[in-house]
């Protein structure tokens, strides 16, 4: 597309380059209405690779329910919690961020992606901190589990579905602090204006999906007893 | 033949030169003719590995390879067939080539992704291949558990190949959605869009909804390897029957990601060579989508034998019978075309006629295999493979190889050689009955699959297929050979050499960068208004 073009150094956030659709495009609002399709059908193949995994935690909380209740009890409600309300604040500046963008007030855009980021990063930094204590304690996923506090059999298990549904959360986390900075550095370069914001709408949808996904994880794992 | 095309002026083949200009392309044309390349890559190495596992069966006790090697030489003809041929033949070769062109569009939706699409199945396909030089697999292309996680580290290089090469189908099937929903030309209609792109439409929603179940599961699987998580592991209180049905959920609709564009292929080649309106065009493209979504609820019938519930095998097998509905909607309709058609007998049409003898019976031995009782005495015998076979080889390839014809005097601007094409077709045919008709039989009697070595009662028919799948490859090795030679030297094809009505032949071939030059093409009618032989 032609934003490739756009000599370094002319552009930048106050001054944006002028927009030029891909040619194969009626219009600009053409073109992003369909990147915008083409991210929702991407959130969808999202739920249905993240919804696989929610039925195999179901289907064994079903069958050993006793181990899942005691397993539960060992993470840590708080952080979890802190989690939780940081993600939720995140999305309210990534809204601010993208809407800002629409309007073409790139500056405060930029200011609200980096906190973005920032509440990103501390929400891996809880991560961080959960996972070493539990690893410390010598619980981990399944076969390399060796706690001696919880010695309910199938226990095991639901640290498997506890790490790797929220390691790979955390992995699109991580994925998404590296797009908002990608973003960040195309409104610098003065790609991002009033005429064509669809990267950063497309990276709050990407974010605000990360952040449901944990509002579906945090009460399955933490609090469901 | 850079140099004659120039002759016609500019297009997509001499529009930028070199080496790099094809590397970094994003032209929908080009990044089609390089999965092309790669899918008759791919066809031709897993074909080899075909041939030596028949050379190992054609006597009982004169083996040709150890069995070992057997077993990865059957995971690698597997996996590879399955990931890196049959489900990206036709949508990403000639899909990527044609859609966008029948829809009157300069590109699809999103080039770079189309691009990316193509660099991502390279890396999988790349992946898959080392483990080729670093112990291998030999867990057959399921990969079931608890075997998958006992067995050697090759696998896991084979899964995390099919896991990248996934997204590669996912990305083409949403790219292709967005662009049908997005490109049309103008008058173009959803009751005038071509047969083809309402298969290629109902093939993407089953690629954007069930690749990434079985992107999740082979991560996984990958898991089980490196973290022990067990969810798939008995010996750790998991389950490897959920491992089947999380496959399954994939794999099953991915029969139909394989199947589907080969009948849309048919649906275009059809009424072009009866010179007659199709018939039932409402119900063929209907019977699209109903087959994709009767895909989502037949997965069950894998595991009749796997300790399922006796309710659960009831279900499945009922839903399953259903997929003969659609599927013979589309099968009569397309002979209710050619009757009283004017036809002729081009190499297309004779790949069209060969997908209908050899899918109706892989469909209706699926029929067979769907009945619970039959399906016990069948579970894992040499009749499911001559089944799948059927379907995939006789279905999908030959739709894959009639488009090549159909389509190769639009993509290279010379006409193919009708004499070789079809001498070649007759090759194929009497090779692929030849090879796995005997499968059907021995089967039957109780011949079963994945073995290394086979009892001498069997070695009639297992003679008979092996010299079969001699045929097979002379046959293949002739379209190759009239497709390079054609390519290079064959006579100038005109733009539409056989006077077809969908918006591509409209175009010059070779098409121009840009498909359509300055104009967009109008749409005023519907694609199949064909009126007799000499209209």
């Amino acid at each position: 597309m032609s934003h490739a073009s756009v000599p370094a150094g002319k552009y930048n956030a106050d001054n944006p380059a002028p927009h030029h659709f891909g040619h194969h495009f009626e219009s600009a609002e053409h073109e992003f209405s369909s990147a915008k399709q083409g991210m929702w059908l991407f959130m969808v193949t999202e739920v249905l690779m993240i919804g696989a995994i929610f039925v195999g935690y179901l289907l064994f909380r079903l069958r050993f329910p006793e181990a899942f209740h005691e397993a539960h009890k060992e993470l840590n409600v708080k952080l979890g919690a802190l989690n939780t309300v940081i993600l939720i604040i995140s999305s309210a500046t990534m809204v601010l961020g993208v809407t800002a963008a629409q309007r073409g007030n790139n500056r405060r855009s930029i200011g609200m992606l980096i906190t973005t980021i920032f509440l990103g990063g501390c929400f891996c930094l809880v991560k961080y901190f959960e996972y070493t204590h539990k690893f410390h304690e010598g619980i981990f996923p399944g076969g390399l589990y060796h706690f001696e506090g919880l010695t309910v059999p199938h226990a095991p298990l639901f640290f498997s579905f506890y790490f790797v549904m929220t390691g790979i959360h955390a992995f699109h986390v991580v994925v998404g602090m590296c797009l908002i900075t990608w973003i960040i550095t195309r409104i610098k370069r003065g790609q991002i204006s009033k005429e064509f914001f669809t990267p950063v709408e497309l990276v709050g949808f990407y974010w605000h999906f990360v952040d449901l996904v944990w509002i579906f994880l945090f009460p399955l794992l933490y609090l469901l007893g | 033949m850079a140099h004659t095309a120039e002759a016609h002026g500019d297009n997509y083949l001499n529009h930028e030169k070199g080496l790099w200009s094809w590397m970094t392309t994003v032209d929908h044309k080009r990044i089609g003719l390089m999965y092309l390349a790669s899918v008759c890559f791919f066809f031709f190495l897993g074909g080899i590995f075909a041939l030596i596992i028949r050379l190992n069966l054609m006597h009982s006790g004169h083996p040709v390879v150890d069995a070992n090697t057997y077993n990865k030489l059957m995971t690698y003809h597997g996996a590879i067939m399955v990931f890196l041929v049959i489900i990206p033949a036709i949508p990403a070769s000639i899909g990527n080539f044609v859609l966008p062109m029948m829809l009157g569009a300069k590109d699809v939706a999103f080039p770079k992704l189309n691009l990316a699409s193509y660099y991502i199945y390279l890396a999988g396909a790349t992946f898959a291949c080392l483990a080729l030089f670093l112990g291998g697999a030999d867990t057959g292309w399921t990969f079931y558990t608890p075997y998958s996680i006992r067995t050697g580290g090759g696998v896991i290089l084979v899964i995390f190949g099919a896991f990248v090469a996934g997204f590669s189908s996912i990305l083409t099937g949403l790219n292709f959605i967005v662009t049908i929903q997005k490109l049309r030309a103008p008058g173009l209609t959803w009751n005038r869009l071509p047969l083809l792109l309402w298969a290629l439409y109902a093939t993407s929603i089953i690629q954007v909804l069930a690749t990434p179940v079985l992107a999740i599961t082979l991560v996984l699987l990958i898991f089980e390897h490196v973290f022990k998580v067990g969810i798939f592991d008995p010996a750790l209180g998991g389950d490897p029957v959920l491992f089947q049905h999380f496959f399954w959920f994939y794999s099953h609709p991915a029969v139909y990601i394989m199947i589907l564009p080969a009948m849309g292929v048919i649906s275009e080649i059809i009424p072009v060579f009866s010179r007659k309106p199709i018939f039932g065009y409402r119900a063929i493209a209907l019977a699209s989508f109903g087959i994709a979504l009767v895909a989502f609820i037949v997965w069950g019938h894998h595991l009749f034998v796997s300790g399922q519930s006796e309710l659960a095998n009831f279900v499945f097998s009922l839903l399953t019978m259903f997929v003969a509905i659609p599927t013979g909607v589309k099968v009569f309709s397309w002979v209710g075309t050619m009757y009283k058609g004017s036809i002729r007998f081009n190499a297309p049409m004779l790949y069209a006629l060969g997908f209908i003898e050899l899918f109706t019976i892989g469909g209706l031995t699926g029929v067979f295999l769907a009945t619970l009782a039959i399906d016990v005495h069948l579970t894992d015998t040499y009749f499911v493979i001559a089944h799948f076979h059927y379907v995939m080889v006789g279905g999908t390839i030959m739709g894959f190889v009639g488009g090549m014809h159909y389509w190769f005097p639009k993509v290279t601007g010379k006409l193919y050689n009708e004499t070789v094409a079809m001498w070649a077709f007759i090759s194929i045919i009497i090779g692929f009955n030849l090879t796995f008709f005997p499968q059907f039989i021995a089967g039957t009697e109780g011949m079963p699959r994945r073995y290394w070595s086979q009892l001498p009662e069997f070695d009639l028919w297992n003679t008979l297929s092996t010299v079969g799948s001699w045929f097979l490859l002379l046959g293949f090795l002739m379209v190759a050979w009239n497709m390079i030679k054609s390519a290079k030297s064959g006579p100038a094809a005109g733009d539409n050499p056989w006077r077809a009505l969908t918006l591509e032949w409209q175009s010059k071939s070779p098409p121009p960068h840009d498909n359509f030059g300055p104009t967009t093409p109008t749409v005023t009618h519907w694609p199949y208004e064909y009126k007799g032989a000499n209209v």
